[in-house]
């Protein structure tokens, strides 16, 4: 039987790079502002991807303990992010970020 | 792989931690004051009540008692290289401070509060996690603790920025501001662990030893590069990461405006000039060296696109707080300009061009926060007249933008002149840089000016010329503001000489 490659750095480095590109997809292509913060949950869950591998590999601590901090921080975020949009609903009764454009030119 | 340390080590580190809460006094005491002005607001009913507001003015007057005696403290890093106390540290926490009470103070004049809002809850709690925010931001040394500080003050402000729940502009700047701010923050955090895989090291002192000790791959360090400078660039309001500021400027409440334009945007300089002048090595055989290259190129860039692009685009707005928006992108090229000469007087000019910018910029949304209360718009139009109704508020005005333009004798043209000489000492190529922010200023000129020109110049449509007196308070404020963008733009030396002063940055060797 064949012998799979063990999984390395590339291999986290290519799920993260993967995923850093579906965020930034997600950002530029979705209306709904709540996929879009879903797209930016996903890059930073990338950059957490990385920050682990390289921990692993450079058996340093720090990058864990990022990882800890980012992870708190994406849920403090994700709060704040669901109060505005909760309150953007109430008043424009829509989540669609390419409709809500009083603020023009 | 991860041992546990001994009970000798645990011993030194909680040494190490007690020796150095010494150091972070002011922070520590301004977190109490978030959290007394909390509690007090449970207290403290109603919006007419002046008790909160003054009580953060006086708790805000009384941190910069604690900053000034960290002067005598030895500039060095505390907490295992997290964080740093330096003059240039010390430099950003009097402005934070200082900007934090302005902004107080303008929120107490506004008289948009009173129809918006019912009660100011946490409103001016929020100001002061900003200042924190913000004075951890121009400290950090640490990518753990720059990504933390930036977040705290991004959260905050999104808050202060959608703070009038039921006005459908506050609450689409809020959104707006969120996506923008929540992606170029997740774009530096992949580029901050791509730096992280590089060098194996989150204290920038040691990134900087690094990078220059290796030799990184480019194409990595290109993108971690391009990547950092999305976060920093949204903070300072460059172009191409600008695209929030026209609409979260006009949509958020003035003082917000004023607050964001001026402190957040110094915050966003502080961090930029630390991590690029330490991170980033210098120096050496710069061909060689790819990521200096890089970041000064793309810095030149920036500066340029920014210059031009907003102060062309100005010219087209009509509304006051949106044209200012348009402005403060302009001057981040200006003061971009300051950084990339990468020298002593660079910074020194970018430090006090960021003073004369906290005068002038805060000055000219206090006078539009007191001509909308009387008027109730923003709009060029419906500031016709304005000179005759409300005196002092013109020549106030005037004053302001004359400096934002550059010209003498105010304040604003000893910050644009200690620039573009900074410029002209290093050499050829910074000559065109300096002729493009002179074009770029005349161009300033133009819509800058029609503000004076509508309120001089031309008649009100209504025919009323009734003076408005907008209060002695005010008044007497505003024209403190205006004396002293006058006085120091004749008598700038000790100005000058606070900022050369302040341009030590710590690890960094600037000549």
């Amino acid at each position: 039987m064949e012998q799979l490659t063990p999984i390395g750095l590339n291999h986290y480095l290519t799920i993260s790079a993967f995923l850093l590109g579906f965020g930034l997809f997600a950002v530029m292509t979705r209306k709904n502002a709540i996929v879009v913060l879903m797209g930016v949950e996903l890059i930073l869950n990338a950059a957490n991807i990385n920050f682990l591998a390289f921990s692993k590999y450079n058996g340093g601590m720090a990058g864990v303990m990022f990882v800890l901090f980012i992870i708190v921080i994406a849920a403090a975020e994700a709060a704040i992010a669901l109060a505005i949009v909760i309150n953007i609903f109430k008043i424009f009764k829509s989540v669609d970020v390419s409709s809500i454009d009083t603020l023009k030119e | 792989m991860f041992e546990l340390p001994s009970g000798a080590e645990i011993q030194s580190i909680v040494a190490t931690l007690q020796s150095n809460v010494g150091f972070f006094i002011p922070e520590i005491y301004l977190s109490l004051l978030f959290m007394f002005l909390i509690l007090l607001d449970l207290v403290v009913k109603g919006r007419k009540n002046n008790i909160l507001p003054i009580t953060t003015l006086v708790g805000l007057a009384g941190t910069l008692f604690f900053i000034y005696q960290q002067h005598a403290l030895k500039a060095g890093e505390l907490f295992f290289g997290m964080y740093v106390l330096d003059e240039f540290a010390l430099f950003f926490k009097y402005f934070f401070v200082l900007s934090g009470m302005l902004a107080v103070i303008v929120t107490m004049a506004d008289e948009q509060f009173d129809r918006e809002v019912k009660s100011m809850g946490e409103y001016y709690a929020l100001i002061v996690s900003m200042v924190i925010g913000m004075i951890m931001m121009a400290s950090s040394a640490d990518l753990m603790m720059i990504f933390l500080s930036m977040e705290l003050v991004s959260f905050t402000a999104y808050i202060l920025t959608g703070y009038f729940k039921r006005s459908p502009r506050s609450s689409e700047a809020a959104l707006k501001y969120l996506v923008y701010g929540a992606v170029s923050s997740g774009l530096m955090v992949y580029g901050f662990s791509l730096i992280y895989g590089l060098t194996a090291e989150t204290n920038i002192v040691k990134i900087g030893a690094e990078l220059a000790a290796s030799n990184p791959n480019s194409l990595v360090m290109i993108f971690a590069t391009l990547l950092i400078l999305a976060g920093f660039g949204y903070k300072i309001g460059a172009v191409p990461f600008h695209f929030w500021s026209p609409d979260v400027y006009e949509g958020a409440p003035t003082p917000i405006t004023a607050y964001l334009s001026v402190a957040s945007k110094a915050a966003g300089f502080a961090l930029l000039m630390r991590f690029f002048f330490v991170a980033v090595p210098h120096g050496g055989v710069p061909i060689e060296n790819k990521l200096s290259i890089d970041w000064k190129t793309l810095l030149i860039f920036i500066s340029i696109a920014s210059m031009i692009y907003g102060n062309v685009v100005a010219l087209w707005q009509k509304n006051v707080k949106r044209l200012l928006a348009y402005s403060s992108i302009a001057h981040a090229g200006y003061l971009l300009l300051g950084i990339i000469v990468i020298d002593k007087f660079g910074t020194q000019a970018t430090l006090f061009y960021l003073l004369s910018y906290f005068l002038m910029n805060f000055g000219a949304f206090y006078v539009v926060t007191l001509i909308a209360n009387k008027t109730g718009s923003e709009n060029l139009d419906d500031y016709r007249g304005l000179g005759k109704k409300m005196p002092l508020a013109g020549a106030a005005l005037t004053v302001f933008l004359i400096s934002l333009v550059g010209l003498p004798p105010t304040l604003g043209f000893i910050g644009k002149l200690m620039i573009f000489s900074a410029l002209l000492a290093k050499g050829s190529l910074y000559i065109w840089l300096a002729l493009i922010g002179v074009m770029t200023s005349v161009i300033s000129l133009y819509y800058y000016m029609l503000i004076p020109l509508n309120m001089y110049l031309r008649e009100s449509n209504m025919h009323d010329d009734k003076e408005m007196n907008p209060g002695i308070l005010a008044q007497a404020l505003m024209a403190v503001l205006m004396i002293l963008t006058l006085y120091f733009g004749l008598f700038f030396t000790p100005l000058a000489d606070f900022a050369k002063y302040s341009s030590a940055i710590f690890g960094a060797v600037l000549h």
